[in-house]
């Protein structure tokens, strides 16, 4: 009984999208780790697709599970959840193993397991269960800080561990909070000082002198008469001239040398063509060779051949490039899109804050991933490694996001339910 | 307040329009990646054919390709964690390792250039699987000349790098930077026979440069055509013969088949064993081979210049007959006052003259040819007569080149009246001035090959046949081979041959007769104003049906009946039957007992 209500509550709009992700997403891995001297088939356990294949039938008996849990138990728990994790975290600072540079993984059994990509979805789970008391106002001082402290915690845990793009995805929590009525001004300086932070990288650091120079004495022109106004111009020139200043400290004092290299690779690919600058290079070169229609299931040279680094993990939008060209690619584009925008629905047509937190929790955490993650394949952000949702190779990665969306999708088919309680 | 909701979503449908315009950008309008992406995968390489074998007479193979495997580098894309164990897989110091990388980086960051040279098998197969974990080095196979024999280095010729300015005249375009081209011998003449024609392949590669499919199923492909066999005329047992009796000397030996001629043997002396300049060898071992004060990279066969000495006295005998200026019969008495002489003065006729080798009646017979009496100052007469003269000299094939199918030949020289007029000043000299001629000494210049040729026209009674090292070109007949009749009466032939017969029966020859072989010949003592004279000698047996031409020149060994004589006898007698039954006569070649008792080894080393 309670099952037939369930399966006519979900929205499977959602469910099929995610279905359409998953399983373009396995094909790709097997596009692009496939050999044409071995010839292996899709279901082989010693390829990274027949090991996919596994990681999906996993995720599916997750959900499962998920739907079969009471829908209570994400809010109760939700403190216990993150605090399980933030240990884990903790534990792991002391004694992970290391895989490519970063100390992230633990031992699961026979495969190893990232707790990093886990605790997103604990922190998510967190900060809605702080804001899903109406009276706490974003715009409360106290309020706002203790949110970004949740945020935080496992942010700076996860940086700490060397895995710094995982570190920055929890910083797309500030999506919920911006919806939830945090101050608009605090998100338009944030963005603000980025773009700075961008320039700075692209231009001449002389130039942008020169031009903040003209802009402040122009601004300084203009305001004259009100020295309100005054005062705001001259204190915005010092604010971004510090920004620019600190921007040339951060990247030769505070960043590590590859993570500089990554950054200084966005601006100029030839500094380092073999480095991190040829990643980009190589991956922009795979996409860009797929042309209109591309070159034909398993028939990509790029990515097979390993011209292009993490083929199937970090890089896997570029497989998708090269075989499916620009309709393949646009389609990917769409059907995340078409994702992303029915997650914002869905989370608008909660009626608890709990669950419209967590959705938009859900959202920032996609949305982040799936645009530095393109971005990053061509050319427009400095490549972190961080994979594109549902798409790229990795149990604990799939696992985590397939219980972030379905945790929510279990939520919303609740959602009259927890009407009833308030 | 705008709904927020609506910003976010307005930011979704942004970014991925970004995204879309980027993705438009990137695979639509810019061909760049398009390009960049066949380069990444596409490997051009140049498939280089077979070189030709080549094979004696008796088709016993001479020349064939070994593989040798060259280890490449990149030097831009090389990259060597642990230097010690790559030079430990390759055998080579660490300061080595330095300096090789620091050679090819010098020629070229990003081109691909020679690491190591040559691996032995047992290192390539040691290192080939290893070689995955270096990245910018690779194994290129190639193929090197490798011979059965250690001689004829002087016909075989050799191969080596082609040179830039030989790319740089190059107007087919068919060579590289890098190519290997025949330098010397069969391998420069017959070139573009041997080495075929290059293909070129287009791989799919990987990143680390393994080789992953063929380019378009092939479409591009051009597939390499090997080189063609080469068979040579040369007799390999004749050939090794006369080099084991030239052993030692400096000369040269010419052994023609007359009614064809084919070349049974070229031997030039001393020579060296081919495989010095095979490969790898030869950076190493050419400079002391060109430097050497022996010159054994002179081939000196077709680049040696003796006066004919007394051999040409054969060519004045038949020119004085065809001119009508003396019968064969005519007695003509020598007095010894004309010019120096070892016959004694007395009467003398064709035969006899030839056989004892008698300078003044030479003389006087030339004299009659060059002074005609058509004009009154006898300078003018002179000129007329030695123009003519002249003429019939090169019919022999004196002062011009043969047109033998090797390299680097060379003219000789039968001076020009120009050349005397620089001399002496146009009509300022007569036949006085140039008396020395008629005995083949003075400006007159041949080479050993020349005089080879002289006795097959000879044997052959009148008959010039291109001299010629190649039989066929896989199946094919070598075609330039010209066969000429001289302008002589043929009977003329037979008074000079019955004069050489005597030669050897008995006359300065007499050392080489042997009553089976029926060698006729005529010796000569070229004078040598550096030294002791050499000894040589032309002729062929067996005298009425000649299967066997041969000039032999021993440099510094006296007299021509002594070392010269005997070379070119036991060399037609091996020919001849096989076998050499004299084994005095081979004891007295190879001992060198023909020296003067005054002459040590030193003195014909140092000329």
């Amino acid at each position: 009984m309670r099952q037939d209500l369930l399966s006519r509550k979900i929205d499977w709009v959602t469910v099929l999208l995610f279905g359409l992700l998953v399983i373009a997403g396995w094909l790709n891995i097997y596009a692009a780790e496939y050999d044409p001297d071995l010839e292996k088939e899709i279901f082989d356990l010693s390829v990274s697709a027949g090991k996919q294949f596994v990681w999906i039938c996993a995720s599916v008996f997750i959900i499962l599970v998920l739907f079969f849990l009471d829908r209570n138990l994400f809010n109760s728990f939700a403190y216990v959840i993150y605090g399980v994790f933030i240990g884990f975290l903790l534990l792991i600072l002391i004694g992970g193993k290391e895989v490519a540079g970063s100390r992230s993984w633990i031992g699961f059994g026979g495969f190893g397991g990232q707790p990093s990509e886990f605790a997103k979805f604990a922190t998510v789970l967190a900060l809605a269960k702080y804001l899903e008391n109406p009276n706490r106002n974003l715009k409360d001082i106290k309020t706002l800080a203790i949110s970004f402290f949740i945020i935080l915690i496992p942010m700076t845990l996860t940086i700490l561990q060397g895995d710094t793009g995982t570190g920055l995805v929890f910083g797309a929590l500030i999506v919920p909070m911006f919806r939830e009525g945090m101050h608009s001004n605090l998100l338009a300086i944030v963005g603000s000082i980025v773009l700075v932070f961008l320039l700075t990288l692209l231009v001449n650091q002389t130039v942008l002198f020169v031009v903040i120079a003209i802009g402040v004495l122009l601004g300084i022109g203009l305001t004259a008469k009100n020295p309100k106004k005054l005062i705001y111009v001259v204190g915005v020139g010092i604010v971004v001239t510090f920004v620019v200043k600190s921007v040339d400290f951060i990247l030769t004092d505070v960043l590590k040398p590859h993570q500089q290299k990554r950054v200084l690779s966005l601006v100029n690919p030839n500094i380092d063509p073999l480095g991190v600058g040829w990643n980009v290079t190589q991956s922009k070169i795979a996409i860009g060779s797929g042309g209109f229609t591309g070159k034909g299931f398993l028939e990509g040279t790029q990515t097979k051949f390993d011209f292009v680094p993490e083929q199937s993990t970090d890089f896997i939008f570029c497989t998708i490039g090269e075989e499916h060209g620009w309709i393949g690619s646009i389609s990917l584009l769409i059907v995340f899109s078409t994702l992303l925008l029915r997650v914002v629905y869905l989370a608008e047509r909660q009626k608890s804050r709990f669950a419209r937190v967590f959705g938009y929790g859900v959202l920032g955490i996609l949305f982040f991933h799936f645009s530095v993650n393109i971005a990053m394949t061509i050319g427009l952000f400095p490549v972190i490694g961080i994979p594109l949702p549902f798409f790229s190779y990795g149990g604990s990665s799939l696992w985590a996001f397939t219980i972030l969306l379905f945790s929510f999708v279990k939520l919303d088919a609740h959602r009259m339910q927890t009407l009833q309680r308030f | 307040m705008i709904d927020r909701s609506l910003i976010l979503r307005a930011i979704i449908v942004v970014i991925a329009l970004i995204f879309a315009i980027r993705l438009f950008h990137i695979q639509i309008i810019d061909k760049d990646y398009k390009i960049a992406a066949e380069n990444n995968v596409v490997q051009k390489t140049i498939e280089y054919p077979y070189r030709g074998l080549v094979f004696d007479n008796s088709d016993s193979l001479i020349i064939y390709n070994s593989p040798v495997y060259d280890l490449m580098v990149v030097p831009k894309e090389a990259e060597v964690k642990d230097t010690t164990s790559f030079c430990k897989m390759l055998g080579i110091t660490e300061e080595g390792f330095k300096k090789k990388f620091e050679k090819a980086k010098n020629y070229s960051s990003i081109l691909a250039s020679i690491f190591q040279e040559q691996l032995s098998d047992t290192v390539f197969a040691k290192i080939q699987d290893q070689l995955i974990n270096y990245s910018g080095f690779y194994v290129l196979p190639r193929t090197i000349r490798s011979y059965h024999i250690a001689s004829m280095a002087n016909i075989l010729g050799y191969i080596g790098e082609v040179s830039r300015s030989h790319l740089d005249k190059d107007t087919t375009n068919y060579y590289r930077q890098g190519d290997y081209i025949g330098i010397g011998g069969i391998e420069k003449e017959y070139e573009s026979n041997l080495r075929g024609r290059r293909g070129i392949s287009y791989k799919v590669v990987n990143v680390q440069g393994v080789i992953k499919d063929r380019y378009r199923d092939g479409a591009y492909d051009t597939i390499p055509i090997p080189g063609e066999n080469i068979h040579l005329t040369i007799d390999l047992q004749l050939q090794q013969y006369a080099e084991k009796l030239m052993k030692g000397k400096v000369g040269s030996v010419v052994a023609l088949e007359p009614k064809t001629g084919r070349v049974l043997a070229l031997v030039s002396a001393p020579s060296y064993d081919p495989q010095l300049l095979s490969g790898k060898n030869l950076s190493k071992f050419f400079p002391d081979l060109e430097t050497n004060k022996d010159k054994p990279l002179f081939n000196r066969p077709l680049q040696a210049r003796y006066p004919p000495g007394s051999m040409f006295k054969t060519i004045q005998g038949i020119i004085a007959m065809h001119e009508g200026v003396v019968q064969p019969d005519e007695i003509i008495k020598t007095d010894g006052s004309n010019i120096g002489d070892l016959a004694p003065p007395g009467k003398y006729w064709m035969e006899k003259a030839i056989q004892k080798s008698s300078n003044n009646y030479f003389y006087l017979i030339m004299r009659r040819v060059v002074e005609k009496g058509v004009r009154e100052s006898q300078f003018l007469d002179a000129r007329i007569g030695y123009e003519k003269w002249r003429n019939y000299v090169m019919e022999f094939g004196l002062g011009r080149k043969l047109e033998i199918d090797l390299p680097n030949e060379i003219n000789g020289n039968v001076p020009s009246i120009e050349w005397y007029d620089g001399v002496y000043g146009v009509e300022r000299w007569k036949y006085s001035n140039i008396a020395s001629l008629s005995i083949g000494q003075g400006e007159l210049l041949v080479t050993p090959l020349q005089m080879a040729n002289l006795a097959a026209i000879l044997a052959n009674r009148g008959y010039f046949i291109t001299p010629h090292v190649v039989e066929r070109i896989e199946n094919w007949p070598n075609q330039n081979i010209k066969k000429e009749r001289l302008p002589f009466n043929p009977s003329l032939y037979q008074t000079v041959v019955t004069g050489m017969e005597m030669v050897v029966k008995a006359g300065s020859g007499r050392r080489g007769y042997m009553d089976s072989l029926r060698l006729a010949g005529k010796t000569s003592t070229v004078q040598n104003p550096h030294g002791e004279d050499h000894s040589g000698f032309m002729g062929f047996a067996p005298l009425d049906n000649p299967k066997i031409a041969v000039a032999a020149y021993v440099e510094n060994a006296g007299q021509g009946g002594r070392a010269a004589v005997s070379v070119a006898s036991l060399i037609a007698e091996k020919f001849v039957f096989g076998e050499v039954s004299r084994q005095w006569l081979e004891d007295y070649v190879l001992e060198e007992k023909y020296l003067p008792k005054d002459a040590s080894r030193l003195t014909i080393t140092e000329n």
